[in-house]
């Protein structure tokens, strides 16, 4: 048998791309990335971020930071005392569309005011969840339609970012309660909220504290362990889950440093800069979320979060339970 | 009103003050004073800033180790001396203030203690022997505001309008090293607004007449609340030493004014408002809550409410002389009541017995019916029995007398063949 594959043996994926005229060994497989590329970027992507914790923990001012825009929600200063921490937790969702070098994204944050601030908290956490699974209900409805679109829009929360206050000693039982809940149902990536009031040693024993009230607790954070594919994945996230909680710092005005300018907070005894690693952590938050796993992200949120609902909810409803095609991706769960 | 006389040499009562200093400082100081806050805001940091002592020592457990269910007061006496002067320094902790997920009545602990204390001192104050009367009542409250930067929690304006009125709140920021210089303006002011609006009554420095003091009161008031830092560790800057938290970078210092208001807070309590907080403390919460004690237990049974706050305008004895008489009027009424009760007690008792009692007698007829028939039953039976007897007698007479007759005709056949 020849080892090369002759260039008029058509595979699919070689057409439309240039054939190369003298070489015989190449049959073009790998530029079906350049297809999806161009795919991807025409279809643009969606990102659902949801953030939580309490009033006055720089939420909204980390999202402005993260996608260098003011995407959160319009917080008027003057506003009545009364209408600023709502009596319920309140779910506000704001869309943008952003572009960069061609690649379109719709990015939509989903605000939580009112968690948390009230003298009594409990179930605090059922509105966010109603919430979630509201819009996994979305997704399932539209799946299940007989006249499908083509394109389901994908309204479901891919991560949810939760603010840990830096009181620099343990987590509250209400953080507690909230995350080990919510770790079922959606990835959940916790952060140390206003980081420049810790010292790095104090930094660094909270973490520790943090990370082992989260074993102890059986609470599982994005990056899952039990979702690793294979090593190479296991070593990026290990060296990750090592950082877990990132201590972050946001800020949406810019100073001059050095001659450059740059994203900080300007006190009387220095300027915190944003983007420095040895300042804050949160170029590796923006790493992870936005320049590296993202997409695994959206993955995990679709392929497990989504069908463990699914799976419930199915097997709930019996009476909308039509007969499942077996190429179906839910059908070999079901088995 | 007295007039005022010029003297013409020098009599010598000037010196009263200082007869007043040195008694005092022989005698030393007492200060209690509570914090207040959620875990996690610095307060013990911040304590052992002020008095430069380690109230909270290293192998204290930290607040990771303390997670209490419920709220729980918690006091430390310190003593400390400068300068020949003592002070007997009491604080009260709050641990688990503000932590748990349902925070309802969190403060409803702190003001049984600090009623507690009032009360403590109200019996003293009232005993026959009053040699000893130590003051162990909360002469300030501080207070700890989580630095979000937007306003009040609804907890905090809670706590404060239920302890205004008891204790001298003052309102701190704490961890102020998270605010920028901009962000700490805008927050002090909200803050401010937000306390006005709910009427608030925080502690107030007094006016004096003195013009110097009045500018320094004035700064501090633009300040309010203050927003300071703590810290325990001592770090180089510039070749001195300061107190401050070290950052990648910079150094924030806790005694620098433009880094935040420790100073000010240290001046204000300890060098010059002390002696202000405890006159406060004694002269208008504790008589707040002395008049109101006494007036509720006065108007016992009448509506406390009318009475509460304002002073009898009769006099005690003629009070007591109408209470005696309602007192015995209810006394009668409930004798009365109790009488007739009893009486219809009796007669249903009564009622019950005869019953009871014409039941037996008619049991007691029926038995003596069953008796009788069965009497003469047997009777009966004996007659039938006897009849018996005779026959089986007469019976067994016939029965002997055959026998007897075999026997000897056997007897003479038995004989007849021997012969």
């Amino acid at each position: 048998m020849s080892e090369s594959a002759k260039p008029h043996h058509p595979s699919p994926q070689g057409k439309g791309e240039k054939t190369h005229g003298g070489d015989f060994s190449y049959v073009g497989i790998d530029a079906i990335l350049e297809q999806m590329r161009r795919k991807a970027m025409k279809q643009g992507f969606e990102l659902n971020l949801m953030v939580v914790g309490q009033s006055g923990l720089g939420k909204s001012t980390l999202m402005n930071t993260l996608f260098k825009s003011k995407v959160s929600r319009n917080k008027s200063v003057q506003s009545d005392p009364e209408e600023r921490i709502p009596k319920t937790v309140e779910i506000k969702s704001i869309s943008h569309d952003v572009e960069e070098k061609g690649v379109r994204m719709k990015l939509t944050v989903i605000d939580t005011p009112g968690f948390g601030d009230q003298i009594n908290n409990e179930n605090c956490w059922q509105p966010i969840m109603k919430f979630i699974n509201d819009q996994y209900e979305v997704y399932l409805q539209e799946e299940i339609n007989i006249n499908r679109k083509k394109r389901i829009p994908d309204s479901r929360v891919h991560c949810c970012i939760y603010f840990i206050p830096p009181t620099g000693h343990c987590l509250r039982p209400l953080d507690v309660e909230f995350m080990s809940r919510l770790s079922k149902v959606v990835n959940i990536v916790p952060v140390i909220a206003k980081a420049d009031t810790l010292t790095l040693e104090e930094r660094g024993s909270f973490k520790q504290t943090i990370r082992e009230e989260l074993r102890a607790n059986g609470i599982d954070v994005y990056p899952q362990k039990e979702f690793d594919e294979d090593a190479e994945d296991r070593m990026i996230n290990d060296k990750i889950r090592e950082m877990i909680p990132f201590a972050v710092v946001g800020s949406d005005q810019e100073y001059q440093v050095n001659g450059k300018r740059i994203l900080g907070r300007k006190t009387k005894w220095g300027t915190i800069e944003v983007e420095n690693v040895a300042h804050c952590e949160f170029a590796y938050l923006r790493d992870l979320l936005i320049r590296t796993h993202m997409q695994n992200i959206k993955d995990i949120t679709g392929s497990i979060h989504y069908e463990t609902y699914r799976v419930r909810r199915l097997n709930e409803s019996n009476a909308h339970l039509i007969s499942q095609p077996s190429d179906h991706p839910a059908g070999s769960l079901l088995q | 009103m007295a007039q005022q006389k010029n003297l013409d040499g020098y009599v010598g009562f000037a010196s009263l003050p200082n007869q007043v200093y040195r008694k005092s400082v022989k005698r030393g100081f007492e200060f209690t004073l509570m914090v207040v806050g959620e875990s996690g805001l610095g307060k013990s940091t911040l304590i052992n800033s002020l008095f430069l002592t380690d109230l909270y020592s290293a192998e204290y457990p930290g607040p990771s180790h303390r997670i209490k269910k419920t709220v729980q007061v918690e006091q430390s006496k310190v003593l400390i001396k400068e300068g020949g002067v003592q002070l007997l320094l009491t604080i009260v902790d709050t641990p688990g203030f503000g932590d748990a997920v349902d925070n309802s009545n969190c403060w409803q602990p702190i003001i049984d203690h600090i009623d507690s204390k009032f009360e403590d001192y109200l019996n003293s104050e009232s005993r026959v022997n009053r040699r000893q009367m130590p003051d162990s009542r909360i002469h300030c409250c501080l207070y700890f505001i989580a630095p979000s930067g937007h306003g009040l929690k609804p907890l905090d304006i809670e706590f404060m309008k239920r302890l205004h009125e008891k204790v001298n709140v003052i309102p701190m920021i704490a961890k102020a090293d998270t605010l920028t210089p901009e962000e700490c303006q805008q927050f002090k002011k909200q803050i401010m607004r937000e306390i006005q609006e709910h009427k608030i009554k925080i502690y107030e420095f007094p006016e004096t007449d003195d013009e110097e003091e009045n500018r320094l009161v004035k700064k501090i008031k633009d300040k309010l609340p203050l927003a300071v830092v703590g810290s325990n560790t001592i770090i180089e800057v510039n070749g001195k030493r300061v107190r401050g938290r070290q950052y990648p970078w910079g150094v924030a210092e806790v005694e620098n004014s433009d880094h935040c208001d420790f100073t000010i807070l240290r001046d204000m309590l300890i060098r010059t408002h002390m002696q202000d907080l405890k006159d406060v403390t004694n002269n208008v919460h504790y008589e707040n809550y002395r008049s109101r004690k006494l007036a509720a237990v006065t108007y016992n049974g009448v509506d406390n409410n009318k009475a509460k706050g304002q002073l009898s305008t009769k006099s005690p004895l003629a009070q007591m002389e109408e209470e005696r008489r309602e007192h015995v009027a209810k006394m009668k009424k409930m004798e009365m009541e109790m009488e007739q009760v009893f009486e219809m007690k009796v007669k249903e008792k009564v009622q019950k017995l005869k019953d009871s009692e014409a039941e037996l007698q008619r049991r007691h007829e029926q038995m003596k019916k069953n008796l009788e028939a069965q009497h003469k039953e047997l009777e009966e039976k004996r007659r039938v029995f006897e009849e018996e007897r005779v026959n089986w007698e007469t019976q067994q007479r016939l029965e002997q007398q055959k026998l007897e007759a075999s026997r000897t005709l056997d007897k003479n056949k038995k004989k007849g063949k021997i012969f």
